[in-house]
């Protein structure tokens, strides 16, 4: 009998709201959460339009010592886990030792910090780089903190990928509860906006350059002109489903299967068969058939050739069923954290899953596409089984079917 | 009906040997290829020493991989074009998507996004960059993410595809999550290993910083010094190997060699702390015993364990504890040595190359030696192989990792079969 993953907790730091509840609003809102980039003087670079976190510093939720010696994108995943663990009423400490493991993605790591350091190795000298460049900069940041900070010597993971990675670091977290851990910490979370790093960027066009926030994202429009990057992300408490019912927890959605390909990275023109292959292998392996599924989470990149592909892979899985399948991107109303993006929307899928109510598209008014793109008002739905897409630039796509509690 | 991993071919770029035969020669000469930083003038660093390879990169890529593909990367190609070789492995439309990637890399492609920082920024003077200084493709280095797609589109490779960064232990991982995609089906074919060339100024400085490496800077060629009682740190590396893991039945159907089977892995954290290590190592013992019950070895049957052997103080005394208790009486029978005396210190690539190495005394029933070991250290009393290579028959390897972050990585190897 293969060991089941639920998902028992959620924690949201993202532009349009902190915490499940207030990013559940936002997104039913349609909210547009997308504003003028302010995290370091923006005018005269092509990216002015940005999904930022304001409002709310993640350096608050943590203790002075630990801030001093991590980035951005790792006090984001701390202060995600710390809301995810609350909503599963889990204490880490209640669980046998090396039970509990975590796992992370990030595309960006530790820019902010690594910049400020990297600035005074270059204008002050060798001696000036502080002593946590090494822990704070690197990829395993996030992991090695939320390991120390919850106590969790399970399996620690750490994948390096951006939109595609993050649904992929979700299945890996529920590998590892097949191979016998109970529980996992897992999801992704980013702060890109550093001046360097954003100009690491600018080059793959696949950006939108728009200065007005309420048509800087628009995907599966024909006024599609790239993606808008966030901040941000999600952690997920994942536990093996008999653990996790018999301490009492309530189970938000099974994560039920998983497939991803790669098809090459140039603007995804390649995908189309790749995504379909990805969704036809998460199917499988949730058992269940495409006309299970009853509302789709689109990656929705926003680029004509990656739109078009996105699409075309769906009308081959899914046939003339398409045309009344719901499909969705709430990112458009706050941007795309990265690695970060992909445990959003599975935040989003389960809560599609518990109220019966599919977010909206925001700043969408219509579609260019074959597709039954969920604007304006939430659509109702009972349906028990939601995809979630998602690519990267790098060239992977993946999906992952999540399904209601029992199903 | 349980699917094994065997390995159908090595592909490694090594300090002082690039290919798998040369880094052999080097492992089991003891000779070792540390030496002064030449990659970059260190003057007015704490430390001032390498293991850096001699790559030659026009013999093995073309002209446009070159121009595009950061120093780690070519690395990881050659190490790739070198396995794939090896194991004759050739990808068709239906293959390709049974065909997986798994590499690893900690920090990436650092060395060239610090060329262009230092480019863009006036060398630190502006803090918001001018963009218009930055290679336009600076994308495809942005993040190691590229690595495995470079790797998947050298092999033809349409499957899950995946790039590990656990930092030190991310060369182990990425292997150990290969096995689990061919133990679960999800892949026949996994080219699993891992990159690094970390050697440039904000690397060094970043170690510098936390008195981490080796500042025996007069006498380069001796300062990697595991399990000596007078080590002071370790010495950065650079290189890249690569496996071809492969679904046994998969290989024996197509009359490929099985080297050795990858049987088990397992990771943990120990939630201690980022840079500091217990002395006690249960942690990592745990990894250990994870994965010899992963791959059904009982703890006595370990005939060699390729030490993670960095050559810090508290290293050296946490993972001879570590391995003490995993072993039980059988750790002072068993050999142990750490070729990080001889290749560096090479942060995500070491536990692949580790590993590479590991296959390679199997095929030679030779354990390589731990060179620079003069002085014993009471805390460090296992039989670590000083200076000369040792043959002994060998039949299950053990390899470990330890890195920041408390990430301990454990991988088995057992024997193989030839084809049938």
């Amino acid at each position: 009998m293969t060991r089941r993953t639920v998902v028992t907790g959620m924690g949201v730091i993202a532009p349009s709201g902190v915490g499940v509840d207030a990013f559940w609003r936002s997104a039913l809102a349609g909210h547009g959460a997308l504003g003028r980039l302010s995290r370091y003087p923006a005018d005269g670079y092509p990216l002015t339009v940005a999904g930022e976190v304001r409002g709310y510093d993640p350096a608050s939720a943590i203790d002075t010592r630990v801030t001093v010696q991590t980035d951005r994108f790792t006090q984001f995943a701390l202060a995600a886990a710390d809301l995810a663990l609350e909503q599963a009423r889990l204490s880490p400490d209640t669980l046998p030792p090396y039970s509990f493991g975590a796992v992370t993605a990030s595309a960006a790591g530790g820019v902010e910090f690594g910049q400020r350091e990297i600035e005074r190795l270059w204008s002050r000298g060798p001696g000036h780089v502080g002593p946590y460049q090494s822990i704070a900069w690197f990829y395993a940041a996030s992991t090695g903190q939320l390991s120390i900070r919850h106590g969790l010597k399970g399996p620690c993971g750490v994948l390096v990928a951006d939109e595609s990675g993050g649904l992929d670091a979700l299945a890996h977290a529920a590998r590892d509860i097949r191979y016998g851990t109970t529980a996992m910490l897992a999801g992704g979370a980013e702060a890109p906006f550093a001046p360097f790093s954003m100009a690491c960027q600018y080059g793959h066009g696949l950006l939108s350059e728009a200065d007005d926030p309420d048509h800087a994202y628009l995907p599966f429009s024909d006024l599609a002109r790239g993606f808008t990057p966030a901040e941000g992300g999600a952690v997920l408490v994942l536990e093996e489903e008999e653990a996790a019912r018999a301490r009492g927890a309530v189970p938000q959605a099974r994560i039920a299967g998983h497939g991803t390909t790669w098809t090459g990275g140039e603007p995804h023109v390649h995908s189309a068969e790749g995504l379909a292959k990805a969704v036809l292998g998460a199917l499988d392996e949730a058992g269940c058939a495409p006309s299970d599924v009853g509302v789709v989470f689109a990656d929705g990149l926003a680029h004509p050739a990656a739109d078009r592909a996105e699409a075309d892979a769906l009308r081959q899985v899914f046939g003339p069923a398409l045309d009344s399948l719901p499909v969705t991107v709430p990112k458009a109303g706050f941007g795309r954290a990265y690695a970060g993006a992909a445990a959003l929307d599975v935040t989003l899928a389960a809560l599609t899953l518990r109220h019966g109510l599919v977010p909206p598209t925001p700043y969408a008014t219509g579609t260019a596409y074959d597709l039954d793109l969920v604007t304006g008002a939430p659509r109702p739905t009972d349906t028990a089984t939601a995809l979630v897409l998602a690519r990267g630039l790098a060239g992977g796509n993946s999906a992952l079917v999540l399904r209601a509690p029992g199903h | 009906m349980t699917r094994e991993a065997v390995v159908t071919g090595v592909g490694v770029v090594a300090p002082g040997g690039v290919g798998a035969k040369a880094f052999w020669e080097l492992l089991s000469s003891g000779r070792t290829a540390t030496r002064a930083i030449t990659l970059f003038d260190p003057e007015g660093f704490r430390s001032r020493i390498a293991a850096e390879c001699d790559f030659d990169a026009a013999g093995v890529l073309t002209p446009d991989e070159i121009a595009r593909m950061d120093r780690y990367v070519q690395f990881g190609m050659a190490a790739t074009r070198e396995a794939v070789a090896e194991a004759g492995l050739e990808t068709d439309e239906e293959s390709s998507w049974r065909t997986a990637v798994s590499m690893g890399s900690a920090v990436g492609g650092t060395t060239q996004l610090e060329a262009e920082y230092v480019t863009a920024s006036e060398r630190g003077a502006s803090w918001t960059i001018d963009h218009r200084k930055v290679t336009a493709d600076l994308f495809r280095v942005f993040s190691p993410a590229p690595l495995a797609g470079e790797v998947a589109g050298a092999v033809g490779a349409r499957g899950p595809v995946h790039t590990v960064s656990t930092g030190c232990t991310s060369g182990l991982d990425a292997i150990g999550y290969g096995l689990r995609l061919i133990e679960e089906g999800k892949a026949d074919v996994v080219v699993a290993g891992a990159a690094e060339s970390p050697v440039s100024p904000i690397t060094v400085a970043c170690f510098d910083a936390i008195r981490a490496t080796s500042t025996r800077n007069d006498d380069p060629a001796h300062a990697s010094r595991p399990f000596d009682r007078t080590r002071d740190g370790f010495v950065l590396g650079e290189g890249a190997a690569v496996l071809v893991l492969e679904e046994a039945g998969h290989a024996r159907r197509r009359g490929a060699r099985a080297r050795c089977r990858v049987s088990g892995f397992a990771t943990r954290g120990n939630a201690y702390h980022m840079t500091g290590l217990t002395r006690e190592g249960l942690e990592m013992a745990e990894a250990i015993e994870r994965a010899l019950r992963h791959a059904r070895v009982d703890p006595s049957g370990i005939d060699y364990v390729n030490a993670h052997g960095s050559g810090t103080q508290q290293n050296d005394r946490h993972e001879t504890a570590a391995v003490k208790r995993a072993l039980g009486a059988h750790a002072h029978d068993t050999l142990v040595s750490s070729i990080k005396s001889m290749v560096g210190h090479s942060l995500g690539a070491i536990g692949a190359i580790e590993l590479a190495a590991c296959v390679l005394a199997m095929d030679h029933d030779t354990v390589p030696p731990t060179a620079n070991l003069d002085v014993p250290d009471p805390d460090c009393d296992l039989d670590y192989v000083p200076h000369e290579a040792r043959e002994a028959p060998l039949r299950n390897v053990l390899s470990v990792g330890s890195g920041f972050g408390g990430f301990q990585s454990a991988v088995v190897l057992t024997p193989g079969e030839r084809a049938r």
